[in-house]
């Protein structure tokens, strides 16, 4: 079997051998998400002028989970919304199947707020590109930071990095990463890189 | 379910449930966008619309151009009155005209029953029909049926009352469809000439008594009597009809429970409804208004959403 892949080192030669690999477990996966708060209240001290935005429809509940762990530190609401990006796509008439739509809900207008973008995975950079796009409905904001989970390296099909990153991977097109929540009815929170041809 | 079955809206016979329940679940989104301070998406930038009014139309016609507008459609409009089909031109070289400027979506209003479907079979642009004559106005029954469901939660279950001149409606005829396809129990009411000959056929209750017809269901959509399709007199006067017909607080009060009206527009006050009544907390007609924008954007961006290489 011909390999089509650079290896750059083994854990990532490991991952394209194996069907089904184990990115982030439940207990790193906690651990991933303190650190990213901590990161966030360093950058952002009391959240009076930030709000966080999770995109629809996967990146609603790392928002959850970080709105909840910075208000368990800092002992106060801190502004979510959700925002669909469905109607600002560039694909929209170009894919075979078109998407279904999301909810947004935004209590809040963003105008000179500092904002931060919450996604589960960073992969070509077009969902963000269209989430700045539909954003911008609610006001301009001060400042956009990103946030993400897993980023995924050298796939960027955009100008577009994350402020925060949970962990970095290398993955290829025929790849892609689950993020299991327990929320969602998984046993743990749990993040895989599987290999698309054996579920799609 | 993603897209629609149609790749025209011709009327809601046409459509499956699964269809109405993807535009209504659209929909949703849609009247949150209007509801933004700034209330417009782009996913319509590289479509144009051509709305062609053959009929004379306000409501309608405003409401189609918001919803093309807030989906950064491009937009044309043609009126017959103002155009050369005045000077003879037939419906299909004059929608091949249009067509011919690169227009992708026509939105079409034509005094024949049938006209949309005639074009569907000999143009490739998406046809929505915006009232063909007297047989169907397809975005008036979804928007009709969506604000039920936006009112009451669902649709099914639900007794419906269409009260008035049935026989010249195709309000009437297309809100039948719907709400039977989304399980509501369906009656019409009005004076024995305005009832079409054959409307039992289509399943629905005949009432000749309105305050039974009332008494009977949760909603009562009311209906304008279509002076400008009736060539002969159907009942003596206006004012007999609104003494036997006209809804009055009145006449809600004696029924002494809650029913809740509603009304395509355009109403004459005083004749099928009192102001008491229009304007009161029982009827949702302005909201009707505004879910047919949310409504038409849901139709309009579920019909485009089709793949489409860029030529």
């Amino acid at each position: 079997m011909s390999i089509p892949y650079v290896c750059i080192d083994n854990v990532d030669f490991l991952i394209f051998l194996m069907q089904k690999k184990l990115l982030l477990d439940h207990q790193l996966f906690e651990i991933t998400i303190q650190r990213l708060c901590q990161q966030l209240i360093e950058n952002h001290n009391d959240f009076k002028n930030t709000a966080l935005i999770g995109l629809q429809p996967r990146g609603i509940y790392l928002a959850d989970r970080i709105k909840a762990t910075l208000e368990a530190n800092l002992g106060y609401n801190i502004d979510l919304g959700y925002l669909d990006i469905t109607f600002y796509r560039d694909d929209f008439r170009r894919r075979e199947k078109p998407l279904k739509a999301n909810a947004t809900s935004m209590p809040f207008i963003i105008e000179e707020k500092k904002v931060v973008l919450i996604d589960d995975v960073l992969y070509t950079g077009r969902s963000i590109r269209a989430a700045l796009d539909a954003m911008s409905a609610f006001g301009r904001p001060e400042l956009v930071e990103l946030l993400v989970l897993i980023e995924r390296k050298y796939t960027r099909h955009l100008p577009i990095q994350p402020n925060y990153i949970g962990k970095s991977v290398n993955t290829m097109q025929s790849q892609r990463v689950q993020v299991e929540w327990s929320i969602q009815g998984a046993k743990k929170d749990n993040i895989w890189l599987i290999n698309k041809t054996d579920t799609e | 379910m993603t897209s629609l079955s149609v790749n025209h809206l011709l009327g809601i016979k046409n459509i499956s449930k699964n269809d109405i329940e993807l535009i209504f679940e659209t929909a949703d989104y849609f009247k949150e966008i209007i509801n933004r301070p700034i209330k417009k998406v782009p996913s319509l930038r590289d479509i144009t619309i051509a709305n062609v009014f053959f009929e004379n139309s306000t409501r309608t016609r405003l409401s189609f151009e918001l919803a093309e507008k807030r989906l950064s459609a491009d937009v044309i409009n043609f009126s017959s009155s103002s155009s050369s089909v005045k000077k003879g031109e037939t419906l299909l070289d004059t929608i091949n005209n249009i067509l011919a400027m690169k227009v992708d979506m026509i939105v079409m209003r034509h005094a024949s029953p049938g006209a949309p479907h005639f074009l569907s079979k000999h143009i490739d642009a998406n046809i929505i029909n915006a009232g063909d004559g007297t047989h169907e106005h397809p975005t008036q029954a979804l928007l009709d049926t969506y604000s039920i469901r936006e009112k009451f939660g669902e649709v099914k279950g639900k007794k419906i009352a269409i009260i008035g001149d049935i026989l010249h409606s195709r309000v009437a005829i297309s809100n039948i469809y719907a709400l039977q396809k989304l399980g509501a129990e369906v009656m019409v009411c009005g004076p024995n000439t305005l009832l079409p000959k054959f409307i039992k056929t289509l399943g629905v209750h005949v009432e000749l008594d309105v305050e039974k017809a009332l008494q009977w269901c949760d909603i009562a959509n009311v209906l304008r009597i279509q002076l400008e399709r009736q060539e002969i007199k159907y009942f003596p006067s206006l004012r007999e009809y609104s003494i036997y017909y006209g809804i009055s607080k009145a006449l809600l009060d004696k029924i002494g429970k809650p029913v809740t009206i509603m009304h395509p527009g355009p109403i004459n006050r005083g004749v099928e409804l009192n102001s008491d009544v229009a304007d009161s907390d029982a009827a949702i007609i302005l909201h009707q208004v505004e879910n047919g924008v949310a409504v038409r954007m849901s139709v309009l961006y579920l019909l485009a959403s089709n793949k489409t290489p860029l030529n």
